[in-house]
């Protein structure tokens, strides 16, 4: 294990931002810590960091006891949200700061300095100073200089939260490319499930200071262990007392299978491929959001006012509903 | 990627360039009322002085610097000015420190108390300074009539300005870039020296320009302390007076005309040192 994480807390005054939280992060892989604003995950991060410090528990980093090392000691690389850049200074110094500091050869910093450049595609930036790059430009150069050091643990505290969507889309995949190249242990905190879905070998779900559930993407999509991972993963809607997702629900305009949940289309909206339907199923309750493709509403001549029938497919995720 | 990602920065470099090129006719006017006003107050008035200065003839002007008291007065102000300065770069810094990273009680005294030398009638502050540092001092120093009583002096009113250059930049400091050099590895000191202090060189020159530039030009709060003795404590502003009274405008210019070019040479060498410091990082 090479981040072990055993019986965490931190309370802000009353504010309890970790509640005897236990994690182990393996060796080699890309971990995302996924959870809503205010969960705990960033300061997560910052207590492995040694930005923060836990109030009770400990932090083993690659076997080595770490809860009281300041950061400076950890040989931890961070990567934050807002870049942290050093502004006076060009691309290339920023980059070279880490191994200036250590009093490393001038030539091998010149030689590893322009390594990371390459591999970061910011080699024709160097003379450049932060403030002449666009966001996802310096977030890169911000992961250069972090990896210069060459860290036992890469930590990434929202890296790509204040890009805008294209480029923090090819960024992260971006991100998952380099780490296979790379192969540094990292974690990354976000709050966005498709890019922790997409990014991470591992994702921790953490919620209210807690660990929620720790898994693979599929096991994370296929099984969630609570209401609140379904629900944070992906969108759900509630079908016969159970929650599913709502391309999870097979709809037929005959009474076809036993069980099936008769119900009125009340609303109907198409967002590129897919076609996005409210079903009532009773007056009183919330319509059932039903997802079909393009072609299956075509072919059921599906439209606002059809009576249809719904029941969960075979394979359907569900969580049975807490009321 | 990389081209899509260099588009925007281009674009808005472009599109600041358009923007300082037009200027529309309520910005031309507040243009030429600026330039109306600050040649008013400022340019005409300097040139004034030059020209001034410049009727004495060369030889008349050289033998006004050449004059031992005068030249004395010179080097001593500026000097002493120079002393200030350098004393106000480390004292300034650190005070604007204390006051943006430390948490004390009466920290909201301090901020609004180092305001009073700077609002202090200058004549005002040499009183402060006599009770206190002169003959019958209640603290058992006494300075009057020395060269301390200048540097004292010079040294209370140019306290404000670094502390207040520095402070607004220290407040907007991203905590964010510190945190990311620790984890680095840089420890607190390499931090400040290789990162923070970079930062803060350019108001840390703006500060010590002005200290210095009213250093140059105390009178109020030095005259009565100094006790203006010739060759020993008379600094530059009390010779131009002198000068004065004796109907002697010529000389009077002469030495404020040195004490421009010194002013210009001291503001133009701080921009420069600013800027090559923040070059070099």
């Amino acid at each position: 294990m090479s981040i072990h994480v055993d019986g965490v807390s931190k309370r802000f005054g009353d504010f309890v931002a970790l509640d005897d939280v236990s994690v182990d992060l393996p060796t080699g892989q890309l971990t995302a810590l996924l959870g809503p604003s205010g969960g705990g995950k960033s300061t997560l991060l910052r207590i492995i960091a040694g930005l923060e410090t836990a109030d009770t528990g400990t932090v083993t980093i690659e076997g080595r006891e770490a809860t009281h090392l300041p950061p400076q000691k950890r040989n931890v690389g961070f990567v934050f949200q807002h870049y942290a850049a050093f502004k006076h200074m060009s691309v290339a110094k920023n980059v070279a700061f880490g191994l200036e500091i250590r009093h490393r050869p001038k030539t091998e910093v010149k030689k590893r300095v322009a390594e990371l450049l390459e591999l970061v595609h910011l080699d024709q930036f160097a003379h450049r100073l932060p403030s002449q790059l666009s966001g996802g430009q310096r977030q890169r150069m911000a992961l250069a200089r972090a990896l210069a050091v060459e860290p036992s643990v890469l930590l990434l505290d929202e890296p790509f939260g204040a890009l805008d969507a294209k480029v923090r889309k090819e960024l992260r995949e971006w991100l998952r490319r380099l780490h296979d190249e790379v192969h540094v242990t990292s974690v990354f905190v976000t709050h966005d499930q498709e890019e922790a879905l997409e990014v991470a070998d591992e994702i921790v779900v953490i919620n209210e200071g807690r660990v929620e559930q720790v898994g693979t993407p599929d096991q994370l999509y296929d099984a969630p262990a609570t209401d609140f991972v379904m629900g944070f993963l992906g969108p759900v809607t509630r079908l016969g007392g159970a929650q599913v997702r709502p391309h999870d629900i097979e709809v037929s305009t005959d009474p076809g299978q036993p069980g099936a949940v008769p119900g009125r289309v009340v609303r109907l909206l198409r967002v590129g491929f897919e076609v996005r339907l409210w079903v009532e199923t009773a007056p009183s309750e919330e319509p059932v959001s039903v997802t079909v493709t393009r072609a299956h509403q075509r072919q059921l001549a599906l439209g606002e006012g059809s009576a249809v029938w719904l029941s969960p497919t075979s394979d359907a995720t569900r969580v049975d509903a807490v009321v | 990627m990389t081209s899509s990602l260099t588009a925007p920065s281009r674009a808005r470099v472009r599109g600041r360039a358009r923007g300082a090129r037009r200027l529309g006719a309520g910005a031309t006017l507040g243009l030429g009322v600026s330039v109306l006003w600050f040649s008013l107050l400022v340019l005409i008035p300097l040139v004034a002085v030059l020209v001034s200065a410049a009727g004495l003839g060369p030889k008349e002007f050289l033998d006004v610097l050449t004059n031992a008291q005068t030249a004395a007065a010179i080097r001593l102000t500026v000097v002493q000015s120079l002393l200030v300065t350098a004393l106000n770069v480390v004292m300034g810094t650190a005070l604007a420190w204390v006051l943006v990273r430390d948490r004390f009680p009466g920290k909201v005294v301090l901020d609004i108390v180092i305001d009073v030398p700077f609002a202090l009638p200058t004549i005002v502050a040499g009183l402060v300074l006599v009770s206190l540092y002169g003959p019958r001092s209640p603290v058992g120093i006494d300075v009057n009539n020395t060269r301390w009583a200048v540097f004292l002096a010079l040294a209370l009113v140019t306290l404000p300005f670094v502390v207040r250059t520095v402070q607004p930049v220290l407040e907007t400091l991203d905590h964010d870039v510190e945190e990311a050099a620790a984890s680095l590895g840089a420890s607190r000191l390499t931090t400040f020296r290789r990162v923070i202090l970079p930062s803060l060189v350019p108001a840390i020159a703006a500060g010590a320009a002005l200290a210095f530039a009213r250093g140059i030009s105390e009178y109020g709060s030095l005259v009565l302390l100094s006790g203006n003795l010739p060759n020993r404590t008379e600094v530059a502003s009390v010779r131009v007076f002198t000068y004065l009274e004796n109907g002697q405008k010529g000389q009077a210019s002469a030495i404020a005309a040195v004490l421009l070019v010194v002013s210009l040479v001291v503001i133009v060498s701080l921009d420069l040192i600013q800027r090559r410091v923040a070059r070099r990082g």
